[in-house]
């Protein structure tokens, strides 16, 4: 929801605080789930992302999640889906050249970023995002990637 | 050089100097030193080189490098490709643009090695505007790679020569890489480190939105200098040639990323001749900019305006008494 959206951007820090210390234990449950019961949980548990950080992010699932580096906004809401934006067409009032009705995405990212704690991640570089991932999970991803805490 | 009896050298190129990355004559000029002069031409909606000629003719001697816009605005016109390969044929400099907009990565790295196989060595990077900015709002909007990816892959096909799937180049596409700026526009306190983020990424050369504010920009470079960034890239700002008040207040609300103080406005109000006092008003702009620490040049943007160009450009002063090359001379 755009307003929720707005809202996460400025409660960035906050939710970079609750991020940091329910992320590793949400990943070791599930990778403790995915090795108990394979793939059979992945649709339940993708759904469930999609429904937590579409809420409070507008997320749209590109599978390749970056919004601790990107302020807390997510970056495939703008209509350009630029990863190491702004454009430069953003408008004076800080909205977005193509959608008046919407603040500047990456305006957004940069604000968020100033108020977290790892804020100066946003000044490192994304590559484009991989388009096999749209619709994945990035938590089931993460969690299946080596070298998780714990290991 | 392979063999062959076909002809394949489609432009002559210089030879590559030390510390250099490409074969053209752009490079050369800042790495020299040089104040830099680029602008843009409007590529025709024809099919008629002649007409590319033409409109590149009226800035002989007058510019290093000349921009071949890519769809600007979301517009149809001739690829700016083909553009680059006519002018580079007839001794040109031209600066390719390579929007995000209308093509994905496998297209992109494809036209990257036309690019150079035609000759071009210069090339600006840029996401592109919105498709609903231009006369075919229907259209599906790519979007594949954005401006900073874009540099990044056409740096790993250069230094490394390979796509970005790994698989090896025989030739690498010798391209001098540029990059947009827009200080002018939010968030205006971060846009040192997205500038910082583009020459991470590749950047050699940079060509700024235009500037009708100097307080803007003077806070904009001294932040660049600070951060070393002046040592790593050639910053050339963008200037613009407004014919009325009517055309500044059309441009700030309808084009993308175009900021216009009142202040300018208000002159061309007040001017018995609008159209010359844009024109003085974009000498007295260049005449400032120069001054400016860690500027290293001037991109001209005279959408329909081209044939003062050279004049402008003579006014200013900015050349001091260097004549850039060109093919007719
Ligand atoms: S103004 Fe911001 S949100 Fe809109 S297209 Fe540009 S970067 Fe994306």
């Amino acid at each position: 929801m755009y307003r929720v959206r707005l809202w996460a951007v400025k409660r960035s820090r906050f939710l970079e605080g609750i991020y940091n210390s329910v992320n590793p234990a949400i990943l070791l449950l599930l990778r403790g789930a995915t090795k108990v019961f394979g793939k059979s949980l992945d649709r339940l548990i993708t759904v469930m992302e999609a429904q937590l950080k579409g809420f409070l992010f507008d997320c749209k699932m590109c599978g390749d999640c970056t919004l601790s580096k990107s302020g807390m906004s997510c970056p495939m809401n703008c209509p350009k889906t630029i990863r190491n934006g702004p454009c430069g067409g953003v408008r004076n009032n800080g909205m977005c050249e193509v959608k008046p009705d919407m603040r500047c995405v990456w305006v957004a990212a940069w604000d968020g970023a100033s108020r977290m704690k790892n804020g100066a991640a946003i000044e490192t570089i994304e590559f484009a995002v991989d388009h096999r991932g749209k619709g994945k999970s990035t938590w089931l991803k993460l969690a299946r990637e080596k070298g998780l805490a714990g290991e | 050089m392979s063999s062959t009896k076909h002809k394949t050298d489609p432009a002559e190129m210089l030879p590559r100097l030390p510390g250099h990355v490409s074969q053209g004559r752009f490079e050369q000029v800042l790495r020299a030193g040089h104040f830099a002069v680029t602008t843009e031409i409007a590529p025709p909606d024809s099919a008629d080189p002649a007409e590319v000629l033409k409109r590149a003719t009226m800035f002989d001697g007058y510019v290093d490098g000349i921009n071949a816009t890519d769809g600007s605005g979301g517009h149809c016109h001739m690829s700016s490709l083909a553009v680059c390969a006519i002018l580079t044929k007839a001794g040109y400099s031209p600066i390719i643009q390579f929007s995000c907009r209308d093509r994905n990565r496998i297209a992109m790295q494809g036209d990257a090695l036309g690019a150079a196989a035609l000759g071009v060595a210069n090339v600006l990077c840029l996401t592109g505007d919105d498709v609903s900015a231009g006369d075919h709002p229907e259209a599906k909007p790519v979007f594949d790679l954005d401006s900073i990816s874009l540099l990044q892959t056409l740096r790993v096909m250069r230094d490394e020569s390979r796509f970005l799937s790994g698989r090896k180049l025989d030739t690498p596409p010798l391209l001098f890489m540029g990059a947009s700026i827009n200080p002018f526009v939010p968030p205006l306190e971060n846009r040192a480190e997205q500038l910082a983020k583009k020459i991470a990424a590749g950047a050699e050369f940079i060509q700024s939105q235009y500037c009708f504010d100097l307080d803007i920009l003077k806070r904009f470079m001294a932040r660049a200098v600070d951060m070393g960034l002046t040592e790593k890239c050639f910053i050339l700002i963008g200037v613009g040639v407004l014919p009325s008040a009517r055309t500044a207040k059309w441009m700030r609300a309808n084009v993308p990323g175009v900021h216009i103080p009142d202040a300018i406005v208000k002159r061309l109000q007040g001017a018995a001749k609008p159209q010359a006092e844009g024109r003085a008003i974009c000498v007295e702009m260049m005449q400032k900019i120069k001054e400016i620490q860690g500027v290293s040049g001037i991109h001209v943007m005279a959408y329909r305006q081209e044939k003062w160009v050279g004049s402008i450009v003579k006014k200013s002063g900015i050349l001091a008494d260097r004549k850039p090359w060109a093919p007719t001379q």
